[in-house]
């Protein structure tokens, strides 16, 4: 077999060391809602709480910036968890009856979350006998009794075990099985009948060996675990769903399947209660859902609070999700938009206290965390500092802006805060505030946006661990849509009984598709913003805090350019309001261009220095000048062949899309009129999913094999005219003298034109341009052969550096570009990337990705990477993602190879299209959906990296020797291990773990900002359009249903 | 390494070379200067001189050392033939209106029962009708079966040729399973195979592609272990010169290294160029000729033209020179593989190709320089 030599580079050592000062992988945090949650517990005196999910992960969150990640090692769902309160110590229930016992351990005084134990509930055990099936061992509750270091495991079979907390070593002898219950049942409630599962085990608050004990059939038991007898039994016949035992333990509240919930009283001595106190059900007399979970809470100024999830009347709300708080005569029916996974109320567990006095309500549903202030009248939310659904509608573009200077981030702040004033009051502030953030203050603000199918636009402080929301822009409102009726919908709800509050703000319901935002462009130094949607609109926007009221100039622009014989069969395009219209303060609509015909905006980028935008769709690109509000240039990409593009959306997808959305609306339709939903959205998902499936592969292709036809790319393949980026820059394009505005297009068919541009130039830097018509010249025309979609095009000064964005030469935030000729344009297309030279177009250099490799571009971005050993120096490199999900940097504009880095499953299209890169000085983050409701956060540089850093104020009973069994090197903190964190070094090093750590610590001031050349001109990192972000392109779906 | 001509190998003679030129019936003897054998153009007129044929249309022929008759028409192939004859350059002339097209090429001496390719060739005497077609020049390849020297029989290297015309090149690929012969004995091992061809396509006009033929290499990198979209990825990258390396489903058709291989230099043929020896290396490289690559620009004048390799400027220039030193050692002889392009035509375009091959170094700056 014939051997090839490859002839790379050599491995030079000092290259490679080189490297690794530069470049390091690391996924560092995961930002967002966890996706599929599935238990919930609270910590009240470590205040922390955890979040376990259906894939068997596990958060802890504290205080904001407080996070600890887990994951179990079989992906069963987490069904239940329990903290050991105080110890910061965690036990979880699996589906598979596991039980896992998860440390927060300190390691070089931060905290990490580790598991320490596990335990699996035996087959064969005592009273279930050898004869018993597994399922009759099947743990379905588990109290933890704190002060014995115990815990109690209630199973399927009706029998309660016993086990030591610290080893997870089943007690045998104290195991509780039916028969001793049974004996001290009167014959008649026996007769015969099993208790049916333990679905309730309660502890009381002041007496530990007590223990109340609820058996589906009805029975309560309340068992005295230091006697071991029967205290006290409540002869209940209503299937029980859960109980709730009062804090003086006279009260017993149970829920039923029926809807009800029953009252009794514990004091009655030792005869057996035949009937309860009170018995209601609330939402009667017709028959009701079951009532899932009940809380008893009384309250310091008299009363007290019920609070239950469901128990909604089966057939007119049975498909409502919902939450109800009582109080006295005050009932408000919380209505949630996503499945109640479960709540808990923050409040005073002190034994010694009278009362619990809840504050807070905390609510975790399918996609989200609400909690409410129930100390406040009317109960208001309270604003979450994260834990924020990303998905609340979903998301379809994002962009991240590092670096943001102070003045912009306080006004985006301020923004934020009139749009939803924060709650005056002290007391309802967040109540999860458990743990010490131990990171530093962040030296640089990054902003994170994201582009939803709603037509907003969401800005995130993306600085932190934490991703908070700061502002939230909706377009909306500039135009007409047939969402008007949401307003009498919301008053119809209000009238109704039950008394209906919408709570919440996850709406995966869009009235128009038209205004999803398809590309998001911020300029940081001047405020302006441009937001591009799927009906071909380009709204240009401006930060202004103050309100105003004002006209919005409208313009469209023709985009096929008179060609003949195209109809549009698409969407109309959005017909904006007319007139004055008031806005709030933030950023504000100033002119809107409407592209024709009303594609999908595929690209959009925007030079403010020049007060030019310029935008693409699947037919064609134009400028337009938004100081004069006029067009400067429209430009047809179609093919004359291509039939379509007139067709409107892009994909099958799409407009299966579209019939979801509308399936959708109908069911949210047949819901105002109080008709029950036929089936859930997930099973129409689902439906939906399958139908797409079998859309995909027809019956008679199963039978053969997949195949690929292997074709070059033709001129005429459809979609070629689709404009994929646009680039702005001050190069030389007609000759080596003269440089000058270029515009810049790439096409879905490999075509670049470059357009050299006639723009009055600005008296002094800083000011706006002179008044007079921007003009377009096309330079060039630049074909590539290989015909591959152009991802992305950037201008390499003399230096080979890329240049830099408006504004920054010329209020010295960055290096002047070298302008003295021997300028670069990189084009780089889907299959390869390719240096020529400017104002020549000759090729200088090129690698070919897709013909070595095998994998396809999907996004590319020029990036700063600076050393960890050396503070001055940089190198510019080039970053790409591949259809693979492989992050790979080449070296500009030598485009070497130079190091790969496997980031995404290559399954996970959405992740792929949702990858979106920034221009960072140091840190250099991307960040791509793991789940619609998460980002995952990643680095590829070795220095500064963006992971939760905190500890936790643990007082575990030391004196218990723990050492011997548990790991002392933990797996998980590999990731910081790697890449020592200079902010570890500097302030953890006496942060032992010790549980008196005081807790004014943290008051280290962040370092100064370095000011070395070198970071100065990092600091101009920008989110470059040079990406396409958060789309799925037709090939994405092609590799995924082919 | 496998070099059929060297320069200034055969030495012996330095300063002259005997020249044996045979037109009709009449054998002209001369000599030239080895060293400096001048243009095409002045041979030319000089055989015209020596057999006084002043005004005739000729085509010049040189028997090579295997005995092939090949043809002199451009300063090209005329360096060639005279720094390839050792000790003496047989040259034939015919009349261009009399001219037996077919003569030209593989084995052509051999059916004439030349003496010469007797002595080398003595094994070779079936005789086939010669189908009277055009000039070689006058057509494209569409494929070639390349490397045979240096691939195991069982294998095949493919070249597809795709320019610019209509044609698909027509083949379809899927996974499948081959059976590999390990030190642990058979193991079956998943790999990618031709599931199909195109009616009327290219793939299938060559003859040399078939169904379930296992793909093994597309343009020298290996396909093991890579996907089906990978591999249809690469293929497509690769497509406007596609070179497979296949393990033929049919293994009856294999190309079997002659015996001739054993009596010459053991140079490699390209066998399916019309049956038109190949002149120069079987060199391989992934780096395909970058003038069929060339990406048009349309300058303002609207005029479109080929991308021209750029010139190196200082700031590449540390890196270029680490291509430069790798070139060196393949330096000896450095022509492009571009066995299509130098088929012999008209001789301005020579001229052309000589001042882009050092351009040529430039674009392998990828590090991923393949060669033998």
């Amino acid at each position: 077999m014939m051997k090839f030599r490859f002839r790379r580079q050599g491995a030079d050592p000092q290259r490679e060391k080189l490297k690794q000062e530069l470049f390091a992988f690391n996924k560092t945090v995961e930002h967002g809602f966890p996706n599929q949650p599935s238990a919930l517990a609270f910590d009240p005196e470590l205040r922390i709480m955890a979040i376990g999910t259906r894939s068997g992960g596990v958060k802890i969150y504290g205080a904001p910036g407080v996070e600890f990640t887990g994951l179990h090692n079989d992906t069963a769902t987490v069904t239940q968890m329990h903290f050991l309160p105080g110890q910061g110590r965690l036990l979880t229930l699996l589906d598979d009856s596991s039980l896992h016992l998860w440390e927060i351990v300190h390691q070089n005084g931060c905290a990490h979350l580790e598991e320490a134990l596990s335990f699996q509930l035996p087959g064969r055990l005592g009273f279930d006998g050898a004869s018993a099936p597994p399922s009759l061992t099947r743990v379905t509750v588990v109290l933890l009794m704190p002060a014995a270091d115990m815990a109690a495991l209630g199973t399927e079979g009706s029998s309660v075990f016993f086990l030591d907390v610290t080893t997870l070593m089943l007690l045998e002898g104290q195991t509780l099985g039916p028969d001793e219950v049974l004996c001290s049942l009167p014959d008649d409630y026996r007769c015969g009948k099993s208790l049916g599962p333990v679905e309730s085990l309660q502890g009381h608050l002041r007496d530990p060996t007590k223990i109340l004990i609820g058996y589906s059939r009805g029975l309560l038991v309340i068992w005295n675990q230091a006697a071991r007898c029967v205290d006290h039994v409540f002869l209940g016949n209503q299937q029980l769903e859960s109980l709730c035992w009062g804090r003086n333990g006279s009260t017993v509240v149970s829920s039923h399947s029926d809807g009800s919930y029953a009252v009794w009283s514990a004091d009655a001595g030792r005869s057996p209660t035949l009937q309860p106190a009170a018995a209601t059900t609330p939402y009667g007399p017709f028959p009701c859902k079951a009532i899932n979970k009940i809380l008893w809470r009384n309250c310091e100024s008299g009363g007290h609070f019920i609070i239950f999830s469901g128990g909604m009347p089966r057939a007119s709300y049975g498909d409502r999700h919902c939450v109800s708080v009582l109080r006295a005569e005050t009932l408000v029916t919380l209505d949630f938009t996503s499945r109640i996974i479960d709540f808990f109320t923050v409040h005073s567990t002190q034994p010694e206290d009278e009362f619990d006095d809840p504050q807070a309500l905390a609510v975790l549903l399918e996609e989200e965390l609400v909690v409410l202030d129930l100390q406040t009248p009317g109960w208001p939310a309270v604003p979450a500092p994260y834990l924020a659904p990303l998905h609340s509608s979903a998301i379809t573009c994002s962009a991240h802006v590092a670096n943001v200077p102070t003045k912009l981030w306080a006004r985006i702040m301020s923004a934020g805060e009139q749009q939803s004033p924060q709650p005056a009051s002290s007391t309802s502030s967040w109540p999860i505030t458990g743990g010490r953030n131990l990171a530093q203050e962040p030296s640089q603000r990054g902003l994170l946006l994201t582009g939803h199918e709603d037509g907003t636009v969401r800005f995130w402080d993306a600085s932190g661990v934490a991703l908070r929301p700061l502002y939230k822009l909706s377009t909306a409102g500039l135009f007409q849509t047939d969402c008007e009726h949401a307003d009498s919908l919301a008053q119809a709800a209000e009238d109704d009984w039950p008394p209906f509050r919408k709570v919440g703000c996850f709406d995966p319901y869009s009235d128009d598709p038209r205004l999803g935002v398809q590309k998001v462009a911020l300029c940081k130094y001047t405020a302006q913003m441009v937001v591009a949607g799927t009906a071909g609109q380009v709204l240009m926007l401006e930060l202004s805090d103050m309100p105003s009221e004002h006209a919005v100039s409208v313009t469209s622009v023709d985009l096929l350019q008179d060609r003949e014989g195209f109809t549009w069969k698409g969407h109309e395009r959005l017909s904006p309001r007319t007139g004055p219209l008031p806005w709030a303060a933030g950023f504000q609509p100033r002119v809107l261009v409407q592209c024709l015909p009303p594609a999908a905006v595929t690209a959009v980028t925007l030079h403010t220095e020049w007060c030019l935008v310029a935008f693409g769709t699947s037919h064609g690109f134009g400028v337009f000048d938004y100081q004069r509000k006029s067009p400067v240039l429209a430009r047809c990409t179609l093919h004359p062949n291509d039939s379509l593009a007139m067709e409107g959306p892009l994909s099958r997808v799409k407009s299966l899309k579209k019939s979801l959305r509308q399936s959708f609306r109908r069911i949210r339709k047949s819901r105002v009129s109080g008709k029950k939903r036929a089936t859930t959205a997930s099973s129409k998902l689902q439906e939906a999913n399958a139908q797409l499936a079998e859309q995909a592969c027809p019956h008679d292709v199963e039978m053969t094999p997949v195949q690929r036809r292997i074709e070059p790319r033709s001129a005429d393949d459809s979609l070629s005219g689709v404009v994929r980026c646009l680039y702005f820059a001050d190069t030389f394009l007609r000759d080596a003298a003269h440089h000058g505005p270029t515009m810049w297009a790439g096409t879905n068919s490999g075509s670049v034109f470059a357009y050299a541009l006639e723009v009055p130039a600005a008296a002094a830097c800083g000011e706006k341009r002179p008044e007079g018509a921007v003009e377009a010249v096309l330079g060039k025309e630049v074909q590539l052969m290989h015909r591959a979609p152009v991802v992305a095009i950037a201008v390499l000064d003399g230096r080979g550096r890329p240049l830099p964005e408006p504004y920054e030469a010329s209020r010295d935030l960055a290096q002047a570009p070298d302008m003295q000729g021997g300028h670069a344009v990189l084009i780089a297309s889907e299959e390869q990337f390719k240096v020529f030279t400017l104002p020549k177009v000759s090729a200088k250099t090129k690698f070919k990705l897709t013909a070595h490799e095998g994998c396809r571009v999907r996004k590319v971005a020029l990036a700063t990477f600076a050393s960890v050993a050396c503070e001055d120096y940089a190198e510019t490199c080039l970053a790409c993602l591949t259809n693979l999900g492989d992050v790979h940097v080449f070296s500009v504009p030598g485009l070497r190879p130079q190091v790969h880095y496997s980031c995404i499953r290559k399954e996970d299209i959405s992740g792929i299209a949702s990858c979106v890169f920034t221009r960072h000085g140091q840190a250099y983050p991307g960040f791509y959906l793991i789940s619609p409701s998460e980002f995952e956060r990643f680095s590829l540089s070795a220095r500064n990296i963006t992971e939760p850093i905190c500890s936790l104020d643990i007082s575990w009973p030391r004196s218990v020797t723990r050492g011997s069994y548990r790991p002392q090197e933990s797996p998980k903190l590999s990731q910081a291990n790697g890449t020592p964190s200079i902010i570890l070094a500097s302030q953890s090093c006496d942060g032992s773990p010790d549980p008196a750590h005081s807790k004014g610590t943290d008051t280290s001031e962040p370092p100064e900002a370095m000011l070395s050349p070198m970071s100065i001109d990092s600091a101009t990192s920008a989110d470059t359009t040079l990406d396409t972000t958060g789309d799925v392109t037709v090939e994405d779906v092609k590799d995924f249903l082919g | 390494m496998n070099r059929s001509h060297r320069h200034g190998a055969g030495s012996g003679c330095l300063g002259t070379m005997e020249v044996k030129s045979k037109f009709g019936a009449e054998f002209r003897r001369f000599s030239l200067e080895r060293s400096k054998p001048g243009k095409f153009e002045e041979f030319y007129g000089l055989l015209q001189h020596v057999h006084k044929i002043p005004n005739v249309d000729v085509l010049v022929g040189y028997a090579d050392i295997h005995g092939d008759l090949l043809p002199i028409n451009n300063d090209d192939n005329y360096h060639k033939a005279v720094s390839t004859a050792n000790p003496l350059l047989r040259i034939f002339i015919q009349k261009k209106e009399e001219a037996d097209y077919s003569a030209f090429g593989t084995d052509t001496l051999i059916k004439k029962k030349n003496v010469l390719t007797n002595v080398l060739r003595p094994d070779n005497h079936r005789k086939k009708p010669h189908i009277v077609i055009s000039m070689p020049q006058d057509f494209r390849p569409v494929s070639s079966i390349i490397d045979v020297d240096i691939l195991p029989e069982t294998h095949r290297r493919v070249r597809l040729y795709k320019y610019g015309m209509e044609k698909p090149l027509g083949f379809y690929i899927r996974d499948g399973s081959s059976v590999r012969v390990t030190p642990h004995g058979l193991e079956k091992v998943p790999g990618i195979f031709i599931s199909r061809l195109v009616p009327g396509g290219l793939a299938q006009s060559t003859g040399l592609l078939a169904v379930n033929d296992e793909v093994l290499e597309v343009n020298g990198i290996e396909v093991s272990g890579k996907s089906l979209d990978q591999v249809t990825d690469m293929m497509i990258a690769n497509s406007r010169n596609l070179i497979i390396t296949v393990r033929p489903a049919n293994q009856r058709n294999n190309v079997v290294r002659n015996s001739r291989t054993s009596g010459s230099s053991g140079q490699s043929t390209d066998n399916s160029l019309l049956g038109y020896p190949q002149q120069m290396e079987p060199s391989f490289e992934p780096e395909d000729e970058d003038s069929e690559e060339d990406d048009i620009i349309i300058e303002d004048s609207g005029v479109p033209q080929q991308i021209p390799k750029a010139v190196p400027n200082t700031e590449s220039l540390e890196s270029l020179t680490q291509i430069e030193l790798n070139f060196e050692s393949g330096q000896n002889g450095f022509i492009p593989s571009n066995e299509v392009s130098l088929a012999p035509v008209a001789s301005g375009t020579n001229t052309e190709f000589e001042t882009h091959a050092p351009d040529q170094k430039l674009l392998e700056e990828d590090g991923t320089i393949i060669t033998l």
